[in-house]
């Protein structure tokens, strides 16, 4: 049975009708056509789905979209303002925190709530805010030195 | 280091050309496609590792409301399909029995993911279950089950090798010693499992979209296996989310996908789950190396006896170029005059294993080195030193007969003694040796492209097609080359950019499409040397035509003309371009942004040319020269030219918990010219991630019965963001004479040293060595304990 939710994501309040079972991130990708979250394991050990929700970050594979009613949910396609990239993402792309690409929008997201609660994180604040998101290119090195970036204006 | 040359763009950091579409989530990789009535696939694996399949009852699933096609290998035939021809081992699906926990027996297609995945479960298969083998040793014993008719014992490749005089080598040696290193089964653990989209169009053209590392073998691999004719398919790869080895193989879910895209009319799209891709796996081997190394008195390398057994899992795949590249490269970067080389590549019961980053070389490479640094220490020798008095330069040959054209060995020795300030640090090693803080060091030494195809072929390995803007300004670069992740599409777009005189914003470069042009893919750490090539060649025939058009019309010979900063230039003189301006401008009235001072812009150079000659194609292409020795396997470990790298590992250990913590680890690796220094650095660091990762917690554990206990990312470890510490990393540039502006590679070469001198460092920390990866807390307070009662 499919159940009625109402979801601001970036901004757009959409209601949708909703299998109970289906996960945030599968509403987002596979209804809204939001398709930058990533699903690299589904079961929460990867980190390249997560969003903010209500602000808080988190692995959109393992909440379902029932338990976003009402929620505002960010996802990376919020970042950029009028085709601007904002800091965070310019110093990703600056800095070169990007390889493969598929684990950078949870990156991204990670590293935006972060700055939001902490605008001036450590090194180590950084390590440990990330530590749930996995990336297999980078050694982390250039994506830890991208947030330093913009935590150290 | 930083930029010292006179190129506009190349050896700058300039942003990866993918680098906006990847921080606001447009770029597109394969599952995030979706087609107007897309159908579903799911996959049938086998619940047990060795079984025959008596009967396979496809029935009730057929009826499934929402099913639209069932196929096995009544559909899919029973034709021999693989990596290596010699060794086509695989077929689609399963018929006779499966070979491990995964081998893939059917496949649905349905309205949508759940249909499809409660159709598979419906699926009913009688099997006779068979003993299993788990153990790539015991199953080359005679008298053991045989997997497959075609291998004997279960040996799908051996290599018995003999270069030089082993027996003068021994007589020689001051010193000889016997080591062993076994190594565990791992997982590439790219981020984005596989995915795959297939549609067939009115005309019978298949086109198939794949998270893939390899589109040109997909695609013969496709019309091989699927009997089409080959112009019939096209393979396209969209971002892909890593690769570092499995995806260049073809794989069942490309190959099911497509059939059931034929046999429903409709696109078809599956994606793996993270439990399937450790299923399908065709990652990391499991090795167990055997070396007996000699050395003089002084530390001259006089012999290395080496030999080695593979367990590879249920299938070939590239498993026989990974047994070759297991003792071919050892030939470098040492002065090695002797070498003898028995490697056996074995079948058992578990997921076929493949190539993965630094293919078929990082465990024995990690033997190796360990071997030097023992060796060193019995003749009271510096690590560093017995290998700096080794080192191969540039212009010599292996025993094996492997070429090495550019090397900066030393230099990236030197490099990283000097930055980690070894002499400082190891100086102190006799006093605190085993008190948990240590340092080790290490070298490797890789292909810059393998010198073959995996095919027998004269092709051409990697063309390119550049194309210029008919209405001027613009170029559109066309290659099947794919970029992974790795970044390959940035340097063709900077090589053009830099031969035309262009910003790289004028540069589009399209890529990773079997119909584009032809090129082998990603992997043996090819793509910048050879693809960089037939590049560099298509941007200089465009230039040429272009120069060509304006030099007539100016009654200039072309070869005083050059491009530069978005301008025809005169090498010699200033030129009077007002008449071309004016043909320019005529065409153009109404157009405010039109381009004026005394400089042709290549906007307007490229459209008179046009205007004159029609469409300005440029080609390049590329393949080796004829490369290595005569003798059988000589071709694997041929490359036009080689990659080398040292690295220091520091390191704490807690003596009592055994828990490995890496301080720091500094890199040097010589790429021979950094197209993007941002890109190699990237690589590097990778690199040194993967191998921190493999040398300290990676391993995939199975029970008894051939089921992998760890299918998922948190069972199976890899390293995260508190685990990496710095990774430094140092550009080292030699100028290599046969890659294009002197570039070789940097994508695999830099994992090699990366487990050695950790396994180095945690012998200083702790006094022990542990001969058994992953080298994990277990392990070190084994070795520990034993080390105290033998006291």
């Amino acid at each position: 049975m499919k159940k009625l939710v109402t979801i601001t994501v970036n901004g757009v309040t959409h209601e949708l009708a909703v299998e109970p079972r289906r996960t945030l991130l599968e509403v987002v990708r596979e209804d809204l056509g939001l398709t930058g979250s990533k699903k690299g394991c589904g079961i929460g050990d990867c980190g390249a789905c997560t969003m903010l929700v209500d602000g808080v970050a988190t692995f959109s594979c393992l909440m379902l979209a029932i338990q976003a009613d009402g929620c505002v949910v960010e996802t990376v396609e919020s970042l950029a303002e009028n085709g601007k990239l904002n800091k965070l993402q310019r110093s990703f792309v600056d800095v070169g925190a990007i390889q493969c690409g598929y684990c950078t929008p949870g990156m991204l997201m990670m590293a935006t709530e972060l700055l939001r609660r902490n605008p001036h994180p450590s090194e180590k604040e950084i390590r440990r805010s990330l530590s749930g998101n996995l990336c297999r290119c980078t050694g982390y090195q250039k994506i830890v030195e991208a947030i330093k970036a913009v935590a150290g204006e | 280091m930083s930029k010292n040359n006179s190129y506009r763009i190349l050896n700058t950091r300039l942003p990866r050309v993918d680098a906006i579409d990847k921080v606001t989530g447009k770029a597109i990789y394969t599952d995030d496609m979706t087609f107007s009535g897309m159908l579903h696939g799911a996959i049938l694996h086998s619940p047990l590792a060795h079984a025959k399949i008596l009967n396979i009852d496809t029935s009730r699933a057929e009826r499934l409301p929402g099913v639209k096609a069932v196929v096995t290998y009544k559909d899919a035939g029973t034709r021999p399909y693989g990596v290596s021809p010699a060794r086509y081992d695989e077929t689609i699906f399963c018929h006779d029995k499966v070979r491990y926990v995964g081998d893939e027996i059917a496949a649905v297609a349905a309205v949508d993911k759940d249909t499809a995945l409660e159709a598979v479960s419906l699926i009913k298969v009688d099997f006779e279950e068979l003993p299993i083998l788990l153990d790539g040793r015991h199953a080359m014993a005679e008298g053991q089950p045989q997997l497959h008719e075609m291998y004997k014992n279960n040996i799908c490749a051996k290599v018995n090798w003999n270069f030089g005089d082993i027996e003068q080598g021994r007589k020689e040696s001051h010193i000889i010693r016997t080591d062993h290193i076994t190594s565990k089964m791992q997982d590439a653990a790219f981020m984005e499992p596989q995915s795959v989209v297939a549609e067939v169009d009115s005309h019978g053209n298949l086109t198939m979209w794949s998270s893939t590392q390899a589109p040109h073998y997909i695609q013969r691999t496709l019309a091989m296996a699927l009997n089409l004719p080959l112009h019939k398919v096209r393979v396209i790869k969209p971002a892909v989310g890593g690769g570092f080895g499995p995806k260049a193989s073809c794989s069942t879910v490309e190959l099911a996908t497509c059939l059931l895209a034929i046999k429903t009319g409709k696109p078809v799209k599956t994606t793996l789950d993270r439990e399937q891709v450790f299923l399908h796996s065709r990652a990391r081997h499991q090795f167990f190396h055997t070396m007996t190394t000699g050395v003089k008195k002084d530390g001259t390398l006089s012999f290395l006896e080496h030999h080695c057994i593979l367990d590879g899992g249920a299938y070939a795949s590239f498993g026989i170029a990974t047994v070759y590249y297991a003792g071919s490269l050892l030939g470098g970067p040492y002065r090695l005059k002797n070498m003898k080389y028995d490697g056996y590549r074995v079948v058992t019961n578990k997921p076929a294993c493949g190539a993965q980053r630094g293919h078929g070389a990082v465990i024995a490479r990690a033997l190796f080195e360990v071997q030097l640094d023992r060796i060193a220490e019995e003749l009271g020798m510096d690590p560093i030193e017995i290998r700096l008095k080794n080192v191969m330069e540039a212009g010599e040959t292996t025993c094996n007969e492997l070429f090495v054209s550019s090397f900066g060995m030393k230099e990236a020795l030197e490099a990283v003694r000097d930055s980690a300030a070894w002499k400082k640090k190891r100086s102190l090693a006799g006093k605190t040796r085993g008190t948990g803080k240590g340092i080790g060091g290490a070298c490797g030494f890789f292909v810059s492209g393998a010198g073959y195809p995996i095919y027998r072929s004269k092709t051409y390995h990697a063309t390119v097609v550049t194309k210029v803007d008919e209405l001027g300004g613009g170029v559109t670069v066309s290659s099947g080359a794919a970029d992974i992740g790795q970044g390959s599409d940035t340097v063709l777009g900077m090589i053009t950019a830099e031969e035309l005189g262009l910003d790289l914003d004028d540069v589009k470069v399209v890529s990773g499409d079997s119909s584009l042009s032809v090129d082998l893919g990603a992997y043996s750490s090819r793509t910048t040397l050879m693809a960089g090539h037939a590049c560099k060649d298509a941007a200089g025939d465009v230039k040429r035509q272009i120069l060509e058009v304006i030099g007539g019309k100016l009654n200039i010979p072309p070869e005083r003309l050059d491009l530069k900063d978005g301008k025809v230039v005169g090498i010699d003189k200033d030129i009077d371009f007002s008449a071309l301006r004016e043909e320019y401008l005529q065409e153009h009235k109404g157009f405010t942004e039109l381009p004026d001072g005394p400089d042709l812009t290549f906007r307007e150079a490229s459209r008179i040319a046009f205007l004159e000659i029609g469409s300005i194609v440029g080609t390049g292409s590329y393949r080796p020269p004829k490369l290595g020795g005569s003798f059988k396997g000589a071709t694997v470990g041929t490359s036009p030219a080689f990659g080398c790298s040292a690295q220091v590992a520091e390191v704490s250990v807690d003596l009592e918990t055994g828990e490995v913590t890496v301080d720091n680890i500094t890199g040097a690796h010589d790429c021979g010219f950094a197209i993007n220094r941002t890109q190699v650095e990237g690589q590097m660091q990778g690199s040194m991630m993967m191998g921190m990762g493999e040398a300290l917690m990676e391993q995939i554990i199975y029970n008894d019965k051939g089921r992998i206990m760890n299918a998922n990312l948190a069972e199976y470890k890899i390293p995260t963001s508190l685990d990496v510490p710095n990774l430094d990393a140092i550009i080292v540039e030699s100028n290599e004479p046969h890659g294009p502006y002197g570039a070789k590679e940097v994508g695999e070469g830099a994992i090699m040293p990366v487990i050695p001198s950790i396994l180095n460092a945690i012998y200083d920390a702790t006094g022990v060595r542990i001969d058994e990866l992953p080298v994990t807390p277990e392990r070190i307070v084994e070795a520990l304990k034993k080390k105290k009662e033998n006291k």
